[in-house]
């Protein structure tokens, strides 16, 4: 973005709203939405091994329906189950 | 046709609930339909100064639940509009003087002798605007392109969700067309996508809608505002025909006229 142009605030408002509204549509702060997020991922890797800095948990919505997605990569292992 | 009862709902004070229930009102009146509006607003009387008849109340709505009054007496005819009526607040009264049974069967009543009911409910999501809600067949929520505004209208359309109302459709007022082509101002597609309901009308900023509360004549009755075309296009929506929205972009002064002569727009 170039220095001579501030950030025009249509956008601001929009990208800080949509963050807003999930809060109050969830009743859910962000600190616990961290939390939220932390134990899933706690409770994943206990079962296999993730790629945590690639993971994603964003909600999204579609109308005022909303979904929290998350995108967890998993490691590649190289042990193999043998039964 | 049956009787309609519509609420106008915000959340947020300040944001033109008042104003479009009476350009709502004169709209539909104007097209010949029986319209009785009722002022939501307990102690914060205000629809009767903004339609003009603020000289002419007798009694109001209080009166009518306590038995003071006919609902009859309590509807004063509009100065113009002889099928237009408006039921006034209590001025002196707390909102708690009213329940939501007792606006139902109100309501129920005027169902009988009108096309449109039209309730101003009051800002805040307490009694006052359960008590407009409750007998709504319609909720037309009003937002401003603005922060708090959308905040508090999401706020509303959750509870109405939560009450299982019939899907409110949004009016999103005072639109600047010029700041959204700015990028300042949240366009009404912004707004739509946030909030996820249906869209009734774009109702653009106009110095007429404040000429028009000062003189009590509400702009609808202006066929040169482009806020009363506005309003008059949601009337019709209301009435279930189809209406193109308008094209915001489109302005009427010379300056625009010698640009677009010069090619420069």
């Amino acid at each position: 973005m170039s220095w001579f142009r501030r950030k025009q605030s249509a956008e601001n408002a929009k990208q800080r709203l949509q963050l807003v509204l999930i809060h109050d549509r969830t009743d859910l702060t962000s600190a616990e939405l961290n939390e939220l997020k932390d134990e899933l991922l706690q409770v994943i890797s206990r079962h296999v091994d993730i790629d945590r800095d690639a993971v994603r948990i964003d909600f999204e919505h579609d109308g005022r329906a909303q979904r929290l997605v998350a995108d967890i990569p998993l490691r590649s292992t190289t042990r193999r189950r043998t039964g | 046709m049956a009787a309609q009862v519509v609420t106008i709902s915000s959340g947020k004070g300040g944001v033109g609930k008042t104003t479009a229930v009476a350009n709502l009102a004169v709209a539909l009146a104007t097209d010949g339909g029986r319209v009785v509006c009722i002022d939501g607003d307990i102690g914060l009387r205000n629809l009767d100064v903004v339609m003009g008849l603020e000289n002419r109340i007798v009694y109001d709505i209080v009166d009518v639940i306590e038995g003071r009054c006919k609902l009859r007496q309590a509807m004063i005819r509009d100065k113009h509009l002889p099928e237009l009526y408006l039921i006034p607040a209590a001025q002196t009264r707390d909102k708690n003087s009213v329940s939501p049974s007792d606006m139902k069967r109100i309501c129920d009543e005027l169902r009988l002798s009108a096309d449109f009911i039209l309730i101003d409910s009051p800002a805040g999501i307490e009694r006052g605007f359960r008590n407009a809600i409750a007998p709504a067949d319609r909720v037309l929520v009003i937002t401003n392109p603005e922060v708090s505004a959308v905040r508090d209208a999401d706020r509303v359309i959750g509870i109405l969700e939560a009450e299982e109302k019939h899907s409110p459709s949004l009016v999103i007022n005072r639109l600047n067309p010029n700041l959204v082509k700015q990028h300042d101002m949240l366009s009404a597609e912004d707004v739509l996508d946030l909030l996820g309901i249906q869209l009734i009308g774009i109702v653009p900023e106009d110095e007429g809608v404040i000429v028009g509360s000062n003189r009590g004549v509400p702009v609808a009755q202006d066929p040169k505002s482009r806020a009363g075309q506005a309003f008059r296009n949601i009337a019709h929506r209301l009435k279930g025909e189809e209406v193109p929205f308008m094209d915001l972009d489109k302005q009427s002064g010379l300056w625009d006229r010698i640009q677009k002569m010069t090619g420069r727009r």
